[in-house]
């Protein structure tokens, strides 16, 4: 049992809960026809908080899709993802990226891509870079099982392993690629077993015991820290819902392997630990979600109310500047707008 | 003022970058001990360090991708592409990571890599180490793309480049690495990035070319002067950010214009250029304008040279255009 204080305990379930709770609401809004697409996290929620925990805020997190627990333990608000999914003129992202594609500078969260894996790499290079500037962070990049299938994932692993750099890999086994499932990606037994092949060690962790998640992301963070290398952490889960929005399960999987999972909850079985130490009460769990809801509904509320992205910034961040050429395509764009505008 | 070629203008602007600022890391195959397979990394390791020349496993996806990871956090990495040929591997880490990073994330992760590579047929390549790419990277937005013809452009050119935020495809004709020589100042200086260089002065026809083909169109230009043909010639340098202001100027000046390109015929920069003069300068136009180019086939091994646009080849497509 990791050393954490009771405030963190509670902190840590409410987290989960509002991961959720905020899950949920996106969804629904996405059924309702007012969010354009979704990536729910349903089932994986301890993978993704529990791992958060376990680093420093100075850490930096190389996204994949599933991981709005991070984000939330980070401390990033619901009002701020709520920006984003809606690519609103408050999204800093600027409405250019999908729902869940998020990018948050001031906590140390890099921009998530469509493709997969491709971010390994990328964590592996920021983390190299903060070992030669002798900066003590380091770096954990978040993967799905289905991304070990990439050339990005060989390729991250063996920069990783050849340099030593101080990079936690979070692979969340999560059962399916949308349709394809686990067996398919790998005849490798496991996949933290794969770790063994680049020089470093690999962990297997069962992803739906949030204090185990924290043992193991805290062990391979401290030993990245510590000059010890990367690790490769195996953490097994479930993916409870759909891949997206636009997925339908029940197209390939069977009822009862999802109602398995269900039974190993991972809220439900923190909420048992925290129950027999006298930390949770029918009551509290009334208030935490009665105030998640409420601060998901307000957020969702107030991200559709907020206006769309001015068309003009089309054209910012393509470049540092604005070069001529794109000055003058948004001049066109504004033009055009104008003149419909007028013709109407 | 000392005469350099252009891998030694190169190699002279990365030691002058590397000692003035210590986030510049370079990456690749082979740059390290051995100083790159053309030697544009020659002795920098010894100066730097192993920490800041780094010999990668042999992965152009893991050179770019751990490169874009770098730059992310503050770094400023020149990876090498040991060939133009081999930068497939790293395709989507660069069209759809490096040259995304700013826009997607709002602005908020700029992400400037300097990537060089050489390119280009004419050494007995074959197909695998011939190829002139850069129409990929112009369709990419978010991607500057600079192609030297010499070495003291190389130079002012990849210093600029390395001092900027935006991430850069800087292209190194191979071909005329030891070839081009030239007077090169010994310190620091730079070249504004999107100016293109009137190499010469003529009122007939205008000649678009750059990087190799820059020396075959003055070769041509040579041979039109003795058929009393007075040519301007002007070097692109840049194709993104693109001079489109000299393309101009010159061509209502001139009325005629032959662009050389060794790439692929088929929606390569030269016809992009065509478009680009039609929008801005049609009526100023005597005749079509004429495209010199590699063909639309792989690039061969032993007819190499029937490949390249030759000196030739310009010379006729100018005789075309002022004969229309």
């Amino acid at each position: 049992m990791p050393e954490i204080s009771d405030a963190d305990l509670k902190a840590l379930y409410r987290t989960m809960v509002m991961t959720r709770v905020f899950d949920q609401r996106m969804i629904t809004l996405q059924r309702q026809g007012r969010l354009g697409f979704y990536l729910g996290s349903l089932g994986e929620e301890a993978a993704s908080v529990g791992s958060a925990f376990a680093l420093w805020a100075e850490d930096w997190i190389f996204p994949c899709y599933r991981e709005q627990g991070a984000y939330l333990w980070r401390g990033v608000t619901v009002q701020e993802m709520a920006h984003q999914c809606y690519g609103n003129g408050l999204d800093y992202t600027k409405g250019r990226q999908m729902p869940v594609h998020y990018s948050f500078r001031h906590k140390n969260i890099v921009s998530i891509s469509s493709p997969l894996t491709v971010q390994l790499p990328q964590a592996v290079g920021a983390a190299w870079a903060a070992k030669l500037r002798k900066d003590p962070i380091i770096t954990l990049t978040y993967l799905g099982e289905g991304a070990s299938s990439q050339g990005d994932f060989h390729v991250g692993l063996n920069f990783a392993g050849v340099y030593k750099t101080p990079t936690v890999f979070f692979l969340r086994n999560n059962g399916w690629a949308i349709s394809t499932p686990r067996e398919v990606q790998t005849a490798s037994e496991n996949f933290a077993m794969k770790a063994n092949a680049y020089g470093f060690e690999g962990v297997l962790v069962d992803g739906n015991d949030l204090l185990a998640v924290i043992v193991a992301t805290k062990r391979a963070a401290d030993k990245a820290r510590s000059g010890g290398g990367p690790t490769l952490i195996e953490a097994v889960t479930y993916r409870v819902g759909g891949h997206s929005t636009s997925d339908d399960p029940s197209v390939y999987r069977k009822d009862e392997e999802v109602k398995a999972w269900e039974a190993k909850d991972p809220i439900a079985r923190f909420q048992r630990f925290l129950a027999k130490k006298g930390l949770w009460t029918p009551e509290w769990e009334l208030e935490i979600q009665e105030a998640c809801k409420a601060e998901v509904l307000a957020a969702a509320e107030a991200a559709e109310k907020a206006p769309a992205p001015a068309p003009e910034t089309i054209f910012d961040d393509v470049f540092s500047d604005i070069p001529r050429f794109l000055q003058e395509q948004r001049a066109e764009l504004m033009d055009s707008l104008q003149q419909s505008k007028e013709a109407r | 003022m000392p005469t350099m070629n252009i891998i030694q203008a190169v190699n002279d602007a990365l030691r002058i970058q590397m000692a003035q600022d210590d986030r510049v890391v370079i990456l690749g195959e082979d740059v390290g001990k051995f100083g790159g397979v053309f030697r544009a990394t020659s002795g920098l390791q010894e100066q730097f360090g192993a920490d800041r020349v780094v010999d990668c496993p042999l992965s152009e996806a893991g050179i770019m991708g751990t490169a874009i990871g770098m730059a992310l956090y503050g770094l400023r990495p020149v990876p090498e592409m040991q060939f133009a040929d081999f930068i497939y591997p790293a395709f989507d880490q660069i069209v759809n990571e490096l040259a995304k990073y700013r826009y997607r994330s709002g602005g908020q992760y700029p992400c400037p890599v300097v990537v060089r590579t050489p390119y280009g047929g004419g050494i007995k390549g074959g197909h695998y180490h011939s190829q002139s790419n850069e129409a990929y990277w112009v369709q990419t937005p978010g991607l500057k793309v600079v192609i030297p013809s010499n070495p003291y452009d190389a130079k002012g050119l990849l210093l600029a480049a390395m001092r900027q935020d935006d991430p850069v495809i800087f292209m190194e004709p191979k071909r005329m690495y030891r070839a081009a020589k030239g007077d090169v100042p010994e310190g620091d200086y730079t070249l504004e990035i999107g100016k293109a260089k009137v190499v010469k002065e003529g009122k007939d026809i205008t000649v678009l070319a750059y990087g190799s083909m820059v020396h075959t169109a003055m070769e041509a230009l040579a041979k039109a002067e003795a058929e009393g043909i007075d040519a301007e010639l002007i070097d692109l340098r840049s194709l993104v950010p693109l001079d489109i202001d000299t393309i101009i100027a010159s061509v209502e000046k001139t009325g005629r214009v032959v662009i050389v390109q060794e790439a692929p015929k088929s929606a390569g920069f030269a016809a992009e250029l065509i478009a680009l003069i039609n929008e801005h300068a049609l009526l100023s136009l005597e005749a079509p304008i004429v495209r010199v180019t590699g063909w639309d086939t792989p690039f061969p091994y032993t007819l190499d040279l029937e490949y390249l646009p030759s000196a030739d080849r310009v010379l006729q497509g100018m005789r075309k255009t002022l004969n229309f």
